[in-house]
């Protein structure tokens, strides 16, 4: 018990004191950020390209000016005087930078074979728009051909949001349906990263061990099975360091910088715009469970990765001299996580059907998956036999892989294949 | 009370016997010479002794008990063919925690390890990195992690590879400084004169068997061949004796073969007949290479894969 302790403590030690723990403990997260506040300005911007559109219309959609649709900002002028063939090739040269052509037809029956000339792809928002100031010139046309003034049309048009209010028997609360979901799915991404992130690591580390050939003197003084589970308890506490590293930043900021509430949490694009929003978001992070929440997050999470790392530690041990002999291994270990994930983000839309039910109590994938459905008032005893099934299943995979470990890290220069794999996992010691 | 006692020991795997059926003691203070052909299942052997795997069936004694690795190990050093450390720790960190793991304490580790740098003069080392270190000095780094427990059974798999003759002299005196202190030392190696050098008892193994055990003077006595070497001060003449034959003629140096129911003691005669001076007259033993050869010699190089029916 001793040994697994010091093997503990040198993984832990060895990967906390490196200089690039600290730079990668502080740098993964501004990367998040960064990454997602790319996708954001990506998303938003793009309404922002002033166009001009040159605009053939021998259908007669337009009258002799055009009404732009609601943020879209090109600059529409429509061309007389040219023939489509002819003036194709030079809209360029003119300083246009689109041509819309728009062949005759009866506006009222269809709208078909409209085409937008380009010199490079169109941008989805930029078609989206353009789209949909045509569709607003059609509307209009067919509006007064059928007789029907303008301002009767917008008083029948109907705009339906609805407002999701849960109850509960002793008060009724507030809930957004969006809130529950991004935390549901946040949770379960984060479990999904930390495995893959943290397998790997016991994978690589299991590698050096074996590679550096140092196993074999390890092996005779401390049993394989210790110098497994030390080296997955060790990468693990290193893991739990950098979650604690990573909640003391953000307290402290929010502190420094007097962001109030959870609020920052919640918040996904597009929904800022509604003044309200922010209190729906606080009302509807308050009417979560955050202490299931909690608790299971941090159980799925020691428990994913206890499954997953004796996995990789397994991949280590069999894989001899090169990096990429690793990856036939890594494949079929990935594709668990992987449908996992998939199964999740089926289960934001539909919580209960029976494949994310299943999926929440197979241990290869209920890490993930019960995190994505944790808000959806999951039946107590589903939760009880996820966690079951998972400890089951933690107890299973580390015997199995204990007995593969064993064997493959003392083997050198030879292939090991899935066969002999699972003939040593059913061999007696 | 011997350190070690084997007895009867096998491993079979799927596609070959490693190790069928062999036994073998060492005495405390002896350095004890495992030899044996590529495949021969020498490691295999090695690996059941330090507790890494478990025998078939057979049985290892330690100290007058029945082998336990977990509490055995404590007493037991090994330094496997495939040598290596942890390329990015520290060296004195990593001394320590092997020395740790052994059993030690901190304190003593640190005191040990000390102790060892000093004296292979390596201080300067301590808060180095493997991988900043030459094959040689890690080679060093290696054989001192393996002696720092002080252990009573120490199994070095050639330890000398890789080494100068400065540094393997080093470790040579330090075996035999470890020896007398009373350490009983498995030597493997595929280097004939040094086992020759260093072991006072060997075996031999080929294809999972022993095929010989004795000291190694007993082993040369065993597979002497009646050869000997006589220094003449002059040129002899027509050489004509039923008793020997000539194999060998350098200037007046010859080496013979005394033939079947003929004794040294005729050649001798021959000569002092022939008014020959004598300079010398000496036999000569086999060298355990030639031994090796002789004996492994027939049987394929290399292990044919097999079926084994346990």
């Amino acid at each position: 018990m001793n040994k697994i302790l010091l093997v503990i403590q040198r993984e832990y030690l060895v990967r906390v004191k490196k200089k690039s723990f600290v730079f990668t403990t502080i740098l993964i997260p501004l990367v998040i950020i960064g990454f997602y506040a790319v996708i954001f300005a990506i998303s938003v911007s793009g309404g922002h390209d002033k166009n001009t559109v040159a605009v053939i219309d021998q259908a007669g959609f337009f009258s002799s000016n055009i009404e732009n649709s609601k943020g879209d900002e090109s600059k529409y002028i429509i061309i007389t005087d040219q023939s489509l063939e002819t003036f194709k090739g030079n809209y360029k040269s003119k300083g246009y930078d689109y041509l819309l052509y728009i062949p005759p037809m009866d506006v009222t029956k269809s709208t078909s074979n409209i085409q937008l000339f380009s010199p490079s792809p169109l941008g989805l928002s930029q078609k989206r728009k353009i789209e949909r100031t045509i569709d607003n010139a059609v509307e209009l046309k067919r509006l007064q051909s059928a007789n029907i003034p303008r301002e009767q049309y917008r008083s029948i048009q109907s705009d339906v949001s609805i407002e999701n209010k849960v109850l509960n028997g002793k008060e009724e609360k507030k809930n957004v349906a969006i809130v529950a979901q991004t935390v549901s799915f946040a949770c379960g991404m984060l479990i999904y990263v930390i495995m893959l992130i943290y397998g790997t690591m016991v994978m690589r580390g299991v590698m050096e061990e074996k590679i550096s050939r140092i196993a074999e003197v390890m092996v005779s003084s401390v049993k394989p099975f210790q110098l497994m589970m030390g080296k997955i308890i060790g990468i693990g506490a290193v893991g739990l360091t950098q979650f604690a590293i990573w909640i003391t930043l953000i307290v402290t900021l929010r502190y420094v910088l007097h962001i109030p509430g959870l609020d920052s949490i919640g918040t996904t694009p597009g929904m800022a715009e509604s003044g309200g929003m922010m209190t729906t978001i606080n009302t509807g992070l308050g009417s979560l469970p955050w202490a299931l929440i909690i608790s299971c997050f941090i159980f799925y999470f020691l428990g994913g990765y206890l499954l997953y790392a004796s996995l990789f530690a397994a991949i280590g041990s069999v894989v001899s001299e090169d990096q990429s002999e690793a990856q036939q291994f890594v494949f079929p270990v990935m594709m668990p996580i992987v449908l996992g994930f998939v199964i999740m983000s089926k289960g934001m839309s539909d919580p209960n059907s029976p494949l994310v039910i299943f999926g929440s109590l197979f241990p290869l994938t209920s890490p993930v998956v019960m995190m994505g459905r944790i808000m959806y008032n999951v039946p107590v005893s589903q939760i009880i036999a996820s966690m079951l099934l998972l400890v089951l299943g933690i107890l299973f995979f580390t015997w199995v892989t204990a007995k593969i470990y064993r064997t493959g890290i003392l083997m050198y220069g030879k292939k090991v294949t899935w066969k002999e794999m699972i003939k040593w996992t059913f061999r007696k010691s | 009370m011997n350190r070690l006692d084997v007895k009867h020991l096998k491993k079979y795997y799927t596609s070959q016997k490693a190790v069928d059926d062999i036994s073998f003691s060492l005495a405390p203070g002896s350095i004890f010479g495992l030899l044996g052909p590529n495949g021969a299942g020498k490691t295999t052997l090695l690996r059941m002794v330090t507790g890494i795997l478990y025998p078939d069936e057979g049985e290892i004694t330690f100290d007058g008990q029945l082998f336990n690795p977990d509490k055995d190990n404590a007493y037991i050093g090994y330094m496997p063919e495939e040598k290596g450390l942890y390329k990015k720790m520290k060296i004195g960190d990593q001394a320590i925690y092997l020395a740790q793991l052994k059993g030690l304490s901190k304190a003593t580790a640190m005191e040990r390890v000390k102790h060892w740098f000093i004296k292979f003069e390596m201080q300067s080392w301590w808060n180095k990195k493997v991988e900043d270190l030459s094959k040689g000095m890690q080679q060093k780094l290696q054989f001192v992690t393996t002696v720092l427990n002080d252990p009573k059974l120490i199994i070095l798999d050639e330890p000398f590879s890789g080494l100068d003759p400065v540094n393997s002299n080093l470790i040579k005196e330090e075996i035999y400084m470890l020896a007398q202190n009373g350490a009983s030392i498995i030597f493997s190696t595929h280097r004939m004169e040094q086992v020759e050098e260093i072991c006072d008892h060997i075996i031999l193994v080929n294809k999972g068997q022993k095929i010989l055990d004795g000291s190694v003077n007993g082993v040369k006595q065993q597979f002497k061949e009646a050869i000997f070497s006589i220094g003449l001060d002059s040129q002899p003449g027509q050489i004509n004796s039923p008793a020997f034959e000539i194999i060998n003629k350098k200037e007046q140096q010859l080496i013979l073969k005394i033939n079947e129911g003929f004794r040294s003691n005729d050649v001798l005669h021959f000569f002092l007949q022939q008014e020959v001076g004598i300079n010398s007259f000496q036999e000569i033993l086999p060298s355990l290479s030639d031994i090796f050869i002789k004996l492994v010699e027939g049987t394929p190089l290399t292990r044919q894969f097999q079926t084994v029916t346990a």
